[in-house]
């Protein structure tokens, strides 16, 4: 660091921008690319592409933490290189995979995984692992921990992550702000605020742009004022929604507080195209405390939202069509939850998500 | 924690407790508390007690319930976004990890790496950074999470020098990311890596040095099964498809059906079609109506032998995808239904529409607007008009309910789309 200091003008960067991947591929899938014919499973956490060329390529998928140390990716390294054939790719949901080109090399891979602690699995009909965000641990605005929630979660769920057996896939996200980062899931645990921003009026003005955050706010709930002979900004606390919008722009309108930070989970969010269009995940239940290390409140609800599904869903029905056939009525039946006046919506297009027919589930 | 409670354990150098965070070491998913604490007791490593203070801020937010991180403004030479800054606001306890700031780097598409570069990425962040790496963020970063101030241009210069860049933050094009795709997909409809790449090495300067109204995504997607999340989650969705018919090996029917029975193949194929365009011949066989098929995937995903996408390939663009912030989540809309992708003109032609949006975008958003909020604001014909491109009733669920519109000028427009089709079918009209 200290030639840092001692160069008067710092490098000037490589624009390279996106980085060529081709040269980071398995060999047998860049001479395959494009020509693949199709795949299927030989067991849970196993995906086997064949190509029109006759080739074949094995991939065995494995669970992280996401949030790895080097000690773990050299390990992970490791394995790629003593057990696959020294490439790896990432999924979305931060499982790693190794394809190896020998279907011999597949057992072994997967024990030598096993072993060290990375679950095998996380392929079709199975629960993959949680997409997630930062949290505690390195976001500014978060109002729970993702990594920790998701642990407590995959420890629990790690037997539906190496096995296949539920009606389809269930994807499931956590967001540690109502800006949900994680993003719609089959299944998602937000946090949900529920008390207006607490403002330190001492700071306001020397911290915030006033009038960005003003606009800022979705329900023009947020006006300037003159508190204490100072410029400030104050909130009409009738209007206030408690979305937390405020509070990236101007960290004196703090939305967290130990209690009033609180876990929502919502359900059927769905991204893929199949069958039915994708949708956005909807309220299942809020309020619910902000309880680490375990959530156990949170993993309670999950664990009985995900029982229900897996007994009454039909195969390659995903949260939100299998909700969507036997009804709101029966989910809430079902996973013994209430219905209550918050679960109809007040936002924008509101009218659309309300059931103007006389079809109705008993 | 509080002030002044001493360690138990004999440690070496002050390690904090972390009676929250033990607990979620135990059971079988891998823990990041014990990857953390690798880091804290590697003691040879310059790392080590930015870990230990890392994990007593970490336990400390455990049991306070809040987060103890503000931002701030750190950038490297030339470049206005990329880093994530992190101060702590709990220096005082934590110093060693009082500045704890995020390199967002971008990925290779498809997020293929070989251990080999894996190990380098490894390498420079434990000579300059925490050891912590996410692979990946929620936007496809390579998230090397904990940097002082003073140490981020280094890293990043080793980071460029083997090839990768700083990725988006801020009001700008931020970070993309594509699906294995092509590399390992037969349902892949397009080259995603090079749509992915070509697209995003065009706009990086406005990645690099933000200057948009508010963050603008691009996603890439082989098919309509989305493995990134594009439509939801992307102002710039491109998702692969075909036009002509999807392939049938009727052998591969019969087997399949042979193998898991008439009545389930009709329950999970047949009457899980959205568009009713699958039945099942007496023979076992099956028969498509293409017509109707709207290329779902769900179909080909439960008979990957039997079925797979038309040859006539290419993309469908959505534009307008973002979560809640500020009127509420938008799934993009279907604005260009289908382009194809295979030349180098049709990857330019990509890359110019997407230049166009970003153009729209950056004149007539307002500030903190995502695109979807401005079509919406405006109405998708004139954004239609501002982009260049027609109306379609791809476009739509259905056309609309209000009469409240102004339609003078209804045979005009009428002309224009007897003439766009005339076009489509090799016809010359009376125009031109």
């Amino acid at each position: 660091m200290n030639e840092v200091t001692a160069k008067a003008k710092p490098r000037t960067a490589d624009e390279t921008g996106v980085p060529d991947h081709i040269q980071y591929m398995h060999p047998v899938m860049v001479a395959n690319m494009g020509n693949w014919d199709y795949h299927d499973r030989p067991r849970a956490g196993v995906l086997r592409h064949v190509s029109k060329s006759g080739q074949e390529i094995f991939t065995v998928r494995a669970g992280t933490q996401r949030q790895m140390d080097v000690f773990t990716i050299r390990k992970l390294c490791d394995i790629g290189d003593n057990f696959a054939d020294g490439h790896v790719r990432f999924t979305t949901r931060s499982n790693i995979e190794f394809m190896v080109a020998d279907e011999a090399k597949v057992e072994p891979l997967i024990a030598e995984l096993t072993a060290s602690g990375f679950p095998v699995g996380g392929t079709g009909a199975s629960v993959s692992m949680i997409s997630h965000t930062q949290g505690w641990l390195h976001c500014d605005i978060p109002g729970t921990d993702a990594s920790g929630v998701v642990k407590s979660l995959m420890d629990y769920l790690h037997k539906e992550f190496i096995q296949e057996k539920m009606p389809n896939r269930v994807r499931i996200t956590t967001s540690c702000c109502q800006i949900n980062c994680g993003g719609q899931g089959d299944i998602a645990i937000n946090v949900q605020y529920t008390k207006p921003p607490k403002i330190n009026h001492d700071l306001v003005a020397n911290v915030c742009e006033r009038p960005a955050v003003v606009a800022r706010c979705p329900v023009a709930a947020i006006r300037p004022a003159m508190v204490n002979g100072k410029p400030s900004l104050e909130v009409d606390e009738k209007k206030c929604i408690c979305c937390g919008a405020c509070y990236p722009p101007c960290p004196p309108m703090q939305i967290n507080g130990a209690e009033s930070t609180k876990i929502a989970i919502w359900v059927g969010g769905k991204h893929s195209n199949a069958r039915s269009k994708p949708t956005f995940h909807k309220l299942a239940v809020a309020n619910l405390p902000n309880n680490p290390p375990h959530w156990p409140e949170v993993a309670a609800v999950v664990r009985t939202i995900i029982e229900a599904y897996k007994k009454d869903a039909k195969h390659w029905e995903r949260v939100g069509e299998w909700i969507e056939r036997i009804g709101w009525s029966r989910f809430f039946e079902m996973t013994g939850l209430a219905f209550t006046k918050h679960h109809l919506e007040t936002w924008t297009g509101a009218r659309k998500t309300m059931n103007s027919s006389s079809h109705i589930h008993f | 924690m509080k002030d002044g409670e001493t360690t138990e354990k004999k440690a070496p150098a002050k390690q904090h407790p972390t009676p929250m965070l033990d607990q979620l070491e135990d059971g079988p998913w891998p823990s990041f508390v014990t990857g953390l604490k690798r880091l804290r007791d590697a003691n040879d490593k310059p790392f080590a007690p930015m870990a230990n203070d890392l994990l007593g801020q970490l336990n400390h937010s455990y049991e306070e319930r809040l987060g103890f991180w503000k931002g701030g403004t750190v950038s490297v030479f030339g470049y206005g976004g990329g880093i994530i800054p992190r101060f702590s606001e709990v220096a005082d306890r934590f110093p060693e990890s009082k500045e704890f700031h995020t390199l967002r780097v971008m990925p290779p598409p498809g997020f293929h790496y070989t251990t080999d570069i894996l190990r380098k990425l490894c390498d420079i962040w434990e000579k300059h950074g925490s050891g912590l790496i996410a692979f990946h963020g929620q936007s496809g970063d390579i998230m090397f999470q904990g940097c002082t101030s003073e140490a981020t241009q280094p890293a990043f210069d080793e980071f460029n020098k083997l090839g990768f860049d700083l990725g988006g933050a801020g009001p700008s094009l931020r970070t993309s990311m594509s699906c294995v795709g092509q590399a390992r997909c037969e349902q892949s409809c397009y080259d995603e890596g090079r749509a992915h790449r070509s697209t995003i090495n065009r706009f990086l300067d406005e990645m690099h040095r933000p200057a948009l109204p508010y963050k603008f995504k691009f996603k890439f997607s082989g098919c309509g099964n989305d493995c990134v999340n594009a439509i939801q989650r992307s102002d710039f969705a491109v998702i692969g498809t075909w036009r002509d018919d999807i392939k049938i090996n009727q052998d591969e029917v019969k087997k399949h059906v042979a193998r898991v029975g008439r009545k389930y193949t009709i329950d999970t194929v047949v009457s899980m079609c959205p568009t009713r365009a699958i039945s099942l011949n007496d023979d076992d066989t099956l028969e498509i109506d293409n017509k109707s098929c709207v290329r779902c995937m769900h179909c080909i995903n439960v008979m990957t032998k039997a079925l797979s996408p038309g040859d006539d390939k290419g993309a469908s663009i959505l534009i307008g995808g973002k979560r809640s912030l500020k009127t509420g989540d938008m799934l993009g809309i279907m604005v260009k239904p289908f382009i194809k992708l295979e030349t180098d003109e049709d990857f330019e032609a990509l890359e110019d529409f997407g230049e166009t949006c970003i153009e729209f975008f950056a004149d007539n958003a307002l500030e903190h607007e995502r695109i979807g909020e401005t079509i919406d604001r405006i109405g998708l014909p004139a954004f239609l008009a501002a982009v260049g491109v027609e109306a379609d009733p791809n476009m739509v669920n259905h056309p609309r309910t209000s009469s409240f519109v102004r339609t003078d000028d209804f045979d005009e427009e009428a002309a224009k789309w007897f003439e766009r089709k005339a076009h489509e079918a090799g016809l010359t009209v009376a125009s031109e």
